[in-house]
């Protein structure tokens, strides 16, 4: 089959076969975004003892396409005082980052789109581009809410970046690469083995410097409804607003995954013995990520909104020596006789 | 001591669980929403909602014109004229309330001596145009006939207490 069609598309081949993969990757991801925003919806209001949305379609499973349509009517409204260039260009930078790091993340030691050795430098690159639409966005609107949203965010992306690395850091020392597939193969062999149990401290860091980097409560100060309006994407409407929200949900998904990936062991059953394995691979890695998924909207309902100086204090004073302190133990251990315990 | 304790309560994330084991619990709780139009709360026999005039059982209407809903009226919402009848009797010729006005504080019914305005149950009605919402006296009689039973039975579940 795959000869045939590389038969009569000679040297478009390549191209064809990547674009097909890349749809494969991209369609089921914005099927999940859509149905996260209906998970959010209903799991937050569960939690508030409330039933949620459930007028449109069977249990309201129609909802996120009716809010899909209905941004998609809306007009986009750029203000006058607007630097339209930038203004139509900032949710583009939004969203291409938060798409282009799906690349290097496989599915099964077999399933991944672009196979490179450092992949995991390649992520960080990649979210941390996802700052300039943020920036560009506060700014072109000309309107001093979204300014300020966009200052904020910046401040905050910047100093949780660098505890985010040193997480990364952590594991790329147990594992020995940065190719993704290597450090999920590396934790091999059931849930004591997965990273979570000897860098403790580091997937928590990385889970929270996450949340922060997603710009999710408790860390939305970026949005912070109750005090600028609605933040950098205030002026933004119908569609423009649907990318940034798209983006937000996309990005999201990328730090669940990689925390499934990096700590839980990715697609790795939980006990590699009978009953487990029967289990596939991906469907291991879906229930990781949805469990990963399911603590951002727990913490979402449950905790209140960090002042701004309390995130800084957290990223700045607590996370960073947290991991240093952690990469340092890491580094001995390994050094040591124990680094099984470690590697 | 208690600062140490204090610090490791939080530096452990023991704060944060306790609070995100609250609101796990709180996921599985019956939830409490009343699902609107298919349900409905239970109303108080004193609802206020939407105004009626009330006739006698004998066809007469109760309103003699006294003008207290008038005067007690916070929001100046209701419009009385008086005449007098052929048989000699006092009546209104004008009775409007104006519902976008109104504020639904119940004064007027309270103050009323032959409990001839009332307000009903009904909450759910509406104005398609500029005007629909200000009730006129035959509006407000018509009213009074077709909800007189439950009026009636309201009145009575709260006569003891006035």
């Amino acid at each position: 089959m795959m000869a045939f069609w590389q038969g009569i598309l000679g040297i478009a081949w390549t191209p064809v076969w990547a674009l097909v993969k890349i749809i494969a990757i991209i369609a089921p991801l914005m099927i999940g975004v859509a149905y996260l925003t209906y998970a959010e919806r209903k799991v937050i209001g569960y939690m508030q003892v409330r039933i949620g949305p459930n007028r449109v379609g069977f249990k309201g499973l129609l909802q996120p396409i009716a809010d899909g349509l209905k941004l998609l009517m809306k007009e986009i409204v750029v203000p006058s005082g607007a630097s339209k260039g930038l203004f139509v260009v900032a949710p583009m930078l939004m969203i291409a980052p938060a798409l282009a790091a799906w690349a290097v993340v496989p599915f099964s030691p077999r399933m991944v789109l672009a196979n490179i050795d450092a992949g995991l430098l390649y992520i960080l690159a990649m979210t941390s581009m996802g700052v300039y639409g943020v920036i560009i966005a506060g700014w072109a609107s000309n309107s001093k809410y979204a300014f300020l949203g966009a200052m904020r965010s910046a401040a905050q992306i910047v100093s949780y970046e660098i505890a985010m690395g040193f997480a990364l850091v952590g594991v790329l020392m147990a594992a020995h690469s940065l190719n993704l597939i290597d450090i999920v193969q590396a934790q091999r062999g059931g849930v004591f083995h997965w990273y979570w149990l000897p860098l403790a401290p580091l997937f928590v860091v990385y889970f929270i410097s996450g949340v922060a980097e997603t710009n999710r409560a408790p860390f939305d100060v970026a949005e912070g409804e109750s005090e600028i309006v609605a933040g950098f994407h205030v002026e933004y409407s119908g569609m423009a607003f649907a990318v940034f929200f798209l983006a937000e949900y996309a990005n999201m998904i990328l730090v669940a995954m990689l925390a499934s990936l990096l700590f839980l062991g990715g697609w790795e059953p939980l006990f590699p013995v009978a009953p487990f394995t029967w289990i596939p691979g991906f469907l291991w890695l879906l229930g990781k990520v949805a469990f990963m998924l399911l603590l951002f909207l727990w913490a979402r309902a449950t905790f209140p909104r960090y002042r701004y100086d309390q995130i800084m204090r957290l990223g700045w004073k607590v996370f960073i020596p947290v991991t240093l302190v952690w990469i340092v133990a890491v580094g001995l251990v390994l050094q040591t006789p124990y680094r099984y315990l470690v590697h | 001591m208690n600062r140490i304790k204090n610090f490791f309560s939080s530096f452990l994330l023991i704060e944060l669980l306790k609070g995100m084991a609250l609101t796990g619990r709180q996921l599985f709780a019956r939830k409490i929403t009343v699902l609107y139009p298919e349900e409905r709360t239970p109303q108080s026999p004193r609802f206020r909602g939407l105004h009626a005039l009330r006739r006698y059982p004998n066809g007469e209407e109760r309103c003699i014109a006294c003008k207290l809903c008038e005067a007690v009226c916070p929001a100046l919402a209701i419009t009385i004229e008086s005449a007098a009848r052929a048989d000699g009797t006092r009546r209104t010729t004008r009775y409007d309330i104006d519902l976008t006005k109104c504020i639904f504080c119940g004064f007027c019914e309270e103050s009323c001596p032959v409990d001839s305005i009332v307000e009903t149950r009904i909450f759910e009605y509406c104005g398609e145009k500029r005007g629909d919402l200000l009730y006129t006296k035959p509006m407000l009689l018509e009213l009074g006939e077709r909800y007189e039973s439950q009026i009636a039975k309201d009145r009575a579940c709260d006569a003891k207490y006035r």
